[in-house]
């Protein structure tokens, strides 16, 4: 049986499959299935039991978020189904695979998740640095045009489905469901109020469902080889596969479709190859730029979303930063720092006041400058712009690897202080 | 073509600038995408640069005009994206990625190493107008850091050698 469904034709030798070529290798079921008869509620059904999880970051069960969806007579007529294709958390590097290694993959999912919800409209939100991606899907997408799997009456099933590739403008808080329909409707992508949640009213004030490309990637699969495969590709307790990365001083560093709850030490050592000569491992992220920092002593987790929740970190989009002893902690954590500050949209005061403080307390880090009473002050701004304190996720994302970085490097913190200097400067 | 007329926004007091047929005939495409004007506005801004390199006010004006959007809103929408240039940009944008897994693989050494080659800092021009450093967010290739961007072509694993031989070939391109 396949073990990799999500890259299993991704091959950079070579171009991308085209349709006839990927339909071959088992692609488009789904729609054959849906010409054959299968009821949106029963690919509803099928999702929800598959129990995947969205490879965005916040792992939230995809089936139920469909479920919000209003179905039936009395449902709006118009509804939409929106790719997350904005990848922009730093060190996150997989779904630009996905899409330039198998762009039918996204169209099958597409197919499926848009028929799920009655979505006669579905857009690809893509990064308009990915111009790659771009002219790869537009002609994937100009292909099922051609061979009828997207335009009217599809298949003689009477479903329509027109997809609409937009590449972004370009911010980070594009990823955040909310502003990415507020910078598809053409406005500023600052997020919106929750609720309405987007499965009732989101773009354009119709039902809207947003996914991530990998979440989407995964469907193709659970209709073709049904629940049981999917439930058994898993070395953990969540189901099937998904992509895994590392980045920063491996050996190899790349990006593996992996089981989930393979230990991170698997990762590291066998796919990564491990550390380069003469470094040894300090400390990672584990799924991005915003997650908390975790320990070597946490490698024998597996990468599970609640073994690493475990470890007060997430699993979030999977794909590892590494922070090797070489490194400076504190010029890695600053780094992350400028990054949320220039990209905070500005809408509420503990991010948009909260982060550029922050950010100008690591420069004086960096110049030698720091103070004890600079990292009370971090500690403080942990506190302010945590969960629960901002009208969306993009500051609490800061405070992760800043928290936990003062928790677990604070000796490095204080030896700039002491030293007048970064230590790890020669 | 649209008319030209006297429009004022809050910082400057233009006047308008023609859309070129081209720019009109892709924002009338882009229309049919779209269901309402407003989306249509940040798409024709990023036309209009496209044609033009940036976007000046006066082709803010223009597009704003031509949609029928409020100017400041459009402005507003203009300045809040990275990927809109309200300044005149050289022929090749370098987009430099400075994020995290970049830092590590030394992308600061890089980019010095890039200043002095070009002679410019981020947001500024080199002297001969080729090439604008603009830094950008992680450019999700990340295995293969440093990475950026000059127009639409990504290069990876940059160091200190490669770069002059990089830039050699867009200086070398006619178009």
């Amino acid at each position: 049986m396949v073990s990799n469904p999500l890259t299993r034709n991704i091959d950079f030798s070579r171009q991308p499959l085209e349709l006839a070529a990927y339909e071959a290798t088992g692609g488009y079921h789904g729609l054959h299935a849906i010409a054959r008869g299968l009821d949106p509620a029963d690919v509803l059904e099928q999702v929800k039991e598959s129990g995947l999880k969205g490879r965005g970051g916040a792992g939230f069960p995809t089936g139920l978020k469909w479920s919000f969806v209003p179905m039936g007579e009395k449902a709006p007529k118009q509804k939409y189904f929106v790719v997350n294709a904005d990848e922009m958390e730093p060190g996150t590097f997989k779904d630009r695979l996905l899409m330039e290694g198998d762009p039918h993959l996204l169209i099958d999912g597409m197919l499926i998740a848009s028929y799920a919800i009655q979505a006669s409209k579905a857009y690809i939100f893509l990064r308009g640095e990915y111009t790659d991606s771009e002219r790869i899907l537009r002609k994937a997408l100009a292909e099922a045009y051609e061979s009828g799997y997207l335009g009217r009456n599809i298949l003689d099933t009477g479903f329509d489905l027109d997809i609409i590739l937009h590449t972004s403008a370009g911010r980070y808080i594009c990823g955040e469901e909310t502003a990415l329909l507020n910078a598809l409707e053409g406005k500023r992508a600052n997020p919106r109020a929750k609720p309405p949640f987007p499965q009732v009213s989101g773009l354009w004030g119709k039902p809207t469902i947003v996914n991530n490309v990998e979440t989407i990637c995964n469907l193709p699969g659970i209709l073709a080889w049904g629940i049981d495969w999917y439930r058994s590709l898993t070395k953990g307790n969540d189901h099937g596969t998904k992509l895994f990365g590392i980045s920063g001083k491996a050996r190899t560093p790349g990006c593996w479709e992996l089981p989930l709850g393979t230990p991170i030490r698997e990762l590291l050592e066998v796919y990564g190859g491990g550390m380069r000569d003469g470094l040894q491992l300090k400390g990672f992220l584990p799924g991005g730029g915003s997650t908390d920092f975790m320990l070597p002593e946490h490698l024998d987790l597996n990468l599970d979303y609640d073994d690493i929740a475990g470890a007060g970190s997430r699993l979030a989009t999977g794909t590892l930063i590494l922070l090797d002893d070489k490194t400076c902690p504190v010029g890695m954590i600053g780094n992350l720092m400028t990054f949320f500050s220039h990209e905070s949209c500005g809408y509420c005061t503990p991010c948009r006041d909260g982060l550029p403080w922050v950010d100008e307390i690591f420069r004086e880090f960096e110049r030698g400058n720091g103070t004890y009473e600079d990292l009370a002050i971090l500690e403080e701004h942990v506190d302010y712009m945590g969960p629960g304190k901002t009208f969306c996720a993009l500051a609490p994302g800061a405070t992760a690897p800043l928290g936990s970085g003062l928790r677990y490097f604070r000796e490095d913190f204080e030896r700039h202080i002491k030293e007048q200097r970064c230590p790890y400067r020669h | 073509m649209s008319t030209k007329t006297e429009q004022l926004i809050a910082s400057t007091a233009v006047s308008t600038d023609y859309l070129l047929d081209a720019e009109i005939a892709e924002i009338e495409h882009e229309r049919t995408l779209y269901p309402d004007t407003r989306a249509v506005g940040l798409e024709a801004l990023k036309i209009v640069q496209k044609h033009r390199g940036w976007v000046s006010d006066e082709s803010l004006l223009a597009v704003a005009e031509y949609l029928g959007l409020p100017a400041a809103e459009l402005e507003g929408v203009a300045t809040f994206f990275n990927l809109i240039y309200r300044r005149p940009v050289g022929r090749n944008v370098i987009l430099y990625c400075k994020s995290v897994s970049c830092w590590i693989m030394g992308c600061d050494q890089v980019k010095e190493k890039i200043s002095g080659e070009l002679g410019i800092d981020y947001g500024e021009t080199s002297a001969d107008g080729e090439f604008t450093l603009i830094p950008v967010p992680c450019l999700g290739d990340c295995d293969r850091a440093p990475v950026m961007m000059v127009g639409p072509d990504l290069h990876r694993n940059l160091d200190r050698k490669n770069l002059g031989e990089i830039f050699a070939n867009y200086r070398d391109r006619q178009d």
